[in-house]
C-alpha cells in the first residue's frame, strides 16, 4: 500500500492547493489591481499580472489620497484605525483583568450581583445600544475624537469572563503562599497573576485588535471630520463617488493596506500564543 | 525560635459546621509536632489557622508569647510548605526562594547569601536558574522546603508535604525533613494522615478525630498506652484488635474495679501462638483464613470460634470476629488450620464500653 499512500498524499495536497487558491485569489486580485493604471481597470481590461504602477499608486494612497474633493491620505486613516484598535484592545484587557481579579479574589457586598450585571451586558452589543451610547458620547463632547472612538467599546464582558475562568483555575495555594511571603493584593496581582495570564492576554489581544480594527458602524457615526476617518470607513467612501470614476487602484491599495496590521498582529502574537500553549505554566 | 500554644481553639464555619471543637495543644520551642488523623478530622484546618489562612472563631493561638489571632500570615513569622508545593510557576528556583525575602525589603546581597546557603543544604545549587516545571517531584519538594528555610521563621508549618511523592522518595524526604529540623532547631507543626510518618517524625504527636484532640503525647507513649479505642486503632499498622468483653472478665483483669462491660484491645504483634494461657492474660482459639507474608514478618488473619460472644467494638476497623496476628519470620500455619494465640497481661488494653476512656489496673 506504499504507492497508494503516495497517491493519496498528492490528492490531499491538490485539494489543499485548490482551497488556498480559492481563498487567496481575491487577495491576489486586490494586489494586482493596486498596481495597474485606473483607465485600464475602468475599461474592463485588467491584466491578471501585476502592472508597473506599484510605487506611484501606493505613494498616492498613503500620502495624498484620492483625487476627489474630500481627499484624505490613507496613512492618516491607518493611524486613526491603529490608535482606535490599540486603545480598544489594551483598554479592554486592562479593564477586564482588573474587574475579573476583583470578582474572583475579593469578597464584597453584591459581588455576585455585579458579576451577573457584567454577564448580562453580553446580550447588548454596540449595535443594540447605539443610540444611548451616541447620546452619551455627544453630550460628553467626544465626537470626532480618539476617546469617542474607543472608550464606548472598551467595557467588555467577554474578556472579563475569560479572565475570571482562568483565575479560577489558578490554585488557591499560590495566593496563600503569596500571603505568607508577604505579598499584598497588588503584589500578588502584579508578580504572580499577570505573568501567569500572559498567554491569555496575547490571545485576547489578537482577537480584540482585529475586532477594533474592523469596526465600521461606530466610527461612521461618531466621526464627521475627514481627518478622524478610520480606514474601514475610508474605503467605503472611496468606492461611492458621485462625480468621477472610482479610482480602483487606490481603493485596492487601501484594502491591501487595511489587511496588513491584523496580519502582522496575528503573526507576531501567534508565536507567543503557541509557546504559551506548549509550556503550560500552572 | 518560639513555642506555639493553642488555647481552646475553635472553628465554626458560617452555616454552623464546627470543624474544630476546642483544641488545646502546647508545642515547646524547637519541638516537632505532628497532627495526625483521618481525612476530614480538621488537622489541615487547624494548621491553616496557625498559618493565618483561616480565621479563628474561638480561643487563642499564641506564637512565641504573642497572640496572633488577628495578625496577617506574613507578619506571624511562619513559613509553610504546601501539599502541592505552590511554587510560583513563572519564577526560577532562585526567585521562588528569594520572593518572600525581597517582599520584606531585604538587601539583595543578604537575599543572595541566604538563598545560596539554602540551595547548598538542599542540593539545589545547580538548579537555581530552572523553572519549577523543569524539576522532578522531589526537587520541587526541596524548593518548597528552601522557600521556607530562607525565611528563618519562628515556626515551620507542613501541610502533608510528602503525599505527592512516590513511596521510596517519601521515606528519603521524611528523613531529610527530620534532619533539617533538628539542625535548624525550629519549632515545626506537621500535618499528615500517614501514621507511620507521624510516628517517625514526631516529638509530640497529636491524634485528632472529628475536630477534637483524642490524645497528645510522645509517639511511643501513645503507641503503648492509647487513651481511646480510636487512637488504638489509628496508631499502629495493622490496627489493634478490638473486641467487646464481659464485665466479669474486666473485673478479673482490673481486680474488681469495673462494673460494666468494656472493650479489650490487643495489638497484632503482641500475640504469640501457644497452647498455654498466660496467668492474667488472654487466649483465643482461631481458624486461619488468610496469610500475608511480607518477608520479615507474616500477618495471620483468623476468625474466632462461633461460640465466642465477643465482637469487634469499633465499626470499620475489623469485621466482627476477625483477629490479626503478626508474627516474625515467614513460617505460618496453613489456611484453615485451627490455632490458639495468647497475649500476656501487660499487653492487654482495656477501654470503657463507649471506647472513650482507657481503664487502668
Amino acid at each position: 500500500m506504499v504507492e497508494d499512500e503516495g497517491i493519496r498524499r498528492y490528492v490531499a495536497h491538490a485539494i489543499l492547493w485548490i482551497g488556498i487558491a480559492i481563498v487567496a485569489f481575491p487577495v491576489y486580485i486586490a494586489i494586482v489591481a493596486s498596481t495597474q493604471d485606473n483607465a485600464l481597470i475602468a475599461n474592463g481590461q485588467m491584466s491578471l499580472l501585476p502592472g508597473g504602477h506599484f510605487f506611484e499608486v501606493y505613494y498616492q494612497t498613503i500620502f495624498v489620497g484620492t483625487s476627489g474633493s474630500t481627499r484624505e491620505p490613507v496613512g492618516n486613516m491607518m493611524l486613526n484605525s491603529l490608535v482606535m484598535a490599540l486603545a480598544i484592545a489594551i483598554g479592554k484587557i486592562a479593564i477586564s483583568i482588573i474587574s475579573a481579579y476583583a470578582i474572583v479574589y475579593f469578597r464584597f457586598p453584591f459581588r455576585m450581583a455585579i458579576f451577573w450585571i457584567i454577564f448580562i451586558t453580553l446580550m447588548l452589543p454596540v449595535e443594540v445600544r447605539i443610540y444611548p451610547t451616541y447620546k452619551i458620547v455627544a453630550d460628553l463632547h467626544m465626537l470626532d475624537s480618539y476617546a469617542g472612538l474607543s472608550l464606548p467599546l472598551i467595557a467588555s464582558a467577554t474578556a472579563t469572563l475569560l479572565f475570571r475562568q482562568f483565575f479560577m483555575t489558578v490554585p488557591d495555594e499560590l495566593l496563600e503562599a503569596s500571603r505568607i511571603d508577604g505579598a499584598g493584593p497588588l503584589r500578588f496581582f502584579w508578580d504572580t497573576l499577570l505573568p501567569l495570564s500572559r498567554t491569555n492576554m496575547a490571545a485576547l489581544f489578537v482577537i480584540l485588535f482585529i475586532l477594533g480594527w474592523n469596526q465600521y458602524l461606530w466610527p461612521l457615526l461618531i466621526t464627521t471630520r475627514d481627518d478622524m476617518q478610520t480606514i474601514q470607513v475610508g474605503i467605503r467612501k472611496m468606492i461611492t463617488t458621485t462625480d468621477a470614476l472610482t479610482e480602483w487602484p487606490i481603493v485596492m491599495a487601501t484594502a491591501v493596506l487595511a489587511m496588513l496590521p491584523p496580519v502582522f498582529v496575528v503573526v507576531a502574537m501567534q508565536k507567543l500564543f503557541v509557546r504559551g500553549l506548549v509550556e503550560t505554566e500552572k | 525560635m518560639a513555642n506555639v500554644t493553642l488555647r481552646n481553639v475553635r472553628k465554626t464555619y458560617t452555616g454552623g459546621f464546627e470543624a474544630i471543637k476546642g483544641v488545646n495543644v502546647d508545642v515547646a520551642d524547637g519541638q516537632f509536632c505532628v497532627l495526625v488523623g483521618p481525612s476530614g478530622c480538621g488537622k489541615s484546618t487547624l494548621l491553616r489557622m496557625v498559618a493565618g489562612l483561616e480565621t479563628v472563631t474561638g480561643g487563642e493561638i499564641d506564637i512565641g508569647g504573642r497572640v496572633v489571632n488577628q495578625i496577617e500570615p506574613a507578619d506571624r513569622d511562619i513559613a509553610m510548605v504546601f501539599q502541592n508545593y505552590a511554587l510560583y510557576p513563572h519564577m526560577s528556583v532562585y526567585n521562588n526562594m528569594a520572593y518572600g525575602l525581597r517582599n520584606r525589603g531585604m538587601a539583595e546581597t543578604e537575599v543572595k547569601s541566604r538563598v545560596e546557603e539554602a540551595a547548598r543544604v538542599l542540593e539545589l545549587t545547580s538548579m537555581l536558574e530552572r523553572k519549577p516545571r523543569q524539576l522532578s517531584g522531589g526537587q520541587r519538594q526541596r524548593v518548597a522546603m528552601g522557600r521556607a528555610i530562607v525565611r528563618q521563621p519562628k515556626v515551620f508549618l507542613f501541610d502533608e508535604p510528602l503525599s505527592n511523592l512516590d513511596a521510596k522518595l517519601r521515606i528519603a524526604m521524611r528523613v531529610e525533613i527530620r534532619k533539617l529540623q533538628r539542625r535548624l532547631n525550629t519549632t515545626s507543626i506537621y500535618v499528615t494522615h500517614d501514621q507511620l510518618e507521624a510516628m517517625t517524625l514526631a516529638d509530640v504527636l497529636v491524634v485528632m478525630n472529628g475536630g477534637q484532640v483524642e490524645q497528645v503525647g510522645n509517639p511511643l507513649a501513645i503507641y503503648e498506652k492509647p487513651a481511646t479505642t480510636f487512637v488504638a486503632s489509628f496508631i499502629g499498622a495493622p490496627p489493634m484488635n478490638l473486641m467487646s468483653t464481659r464485665a466479669d472478665e474486666i473485673k478479673s483483669q482490673l481486680n474488681g474495679a469495673a462494673t460494666e462491660a468494656g472493650i479489650l484491645g490487643i495489638r497484632p504483634e503482641d500475640f504469640v501462638i501457644t497452647d498455654q494461657t498466660p496467668a492474667g492474660g488472654v487466649a483465643l482459639p482461631l481458624t486461619v483464613e488468610a496469610i500475608e507474608r511480607v518477608g520479615a514478618e507474616t500477618f495471620i488473619y483468623g476468625s474466632r470460634e462461633q461460640e465466642e460472644q465477643r465482637v469487634a467494638a469499633t465499626p470499620g476497623e475489623l469485621p466482627p470476629g476477625e483477629v490479626i496476628v503478626r508474627i516474625p519470620g515467614t513460617e505460618a500455619p496453613a489456611i484453615g488450620a485451627r490455632i490458639r494465640v495468647a497475649a500476656i497481661r501487660p499487653k492487654l488494653h482495656l477501654f470503657s464500653g463507649d471506647g472513650r476512656t482507657r481503664l487502668e489496673a
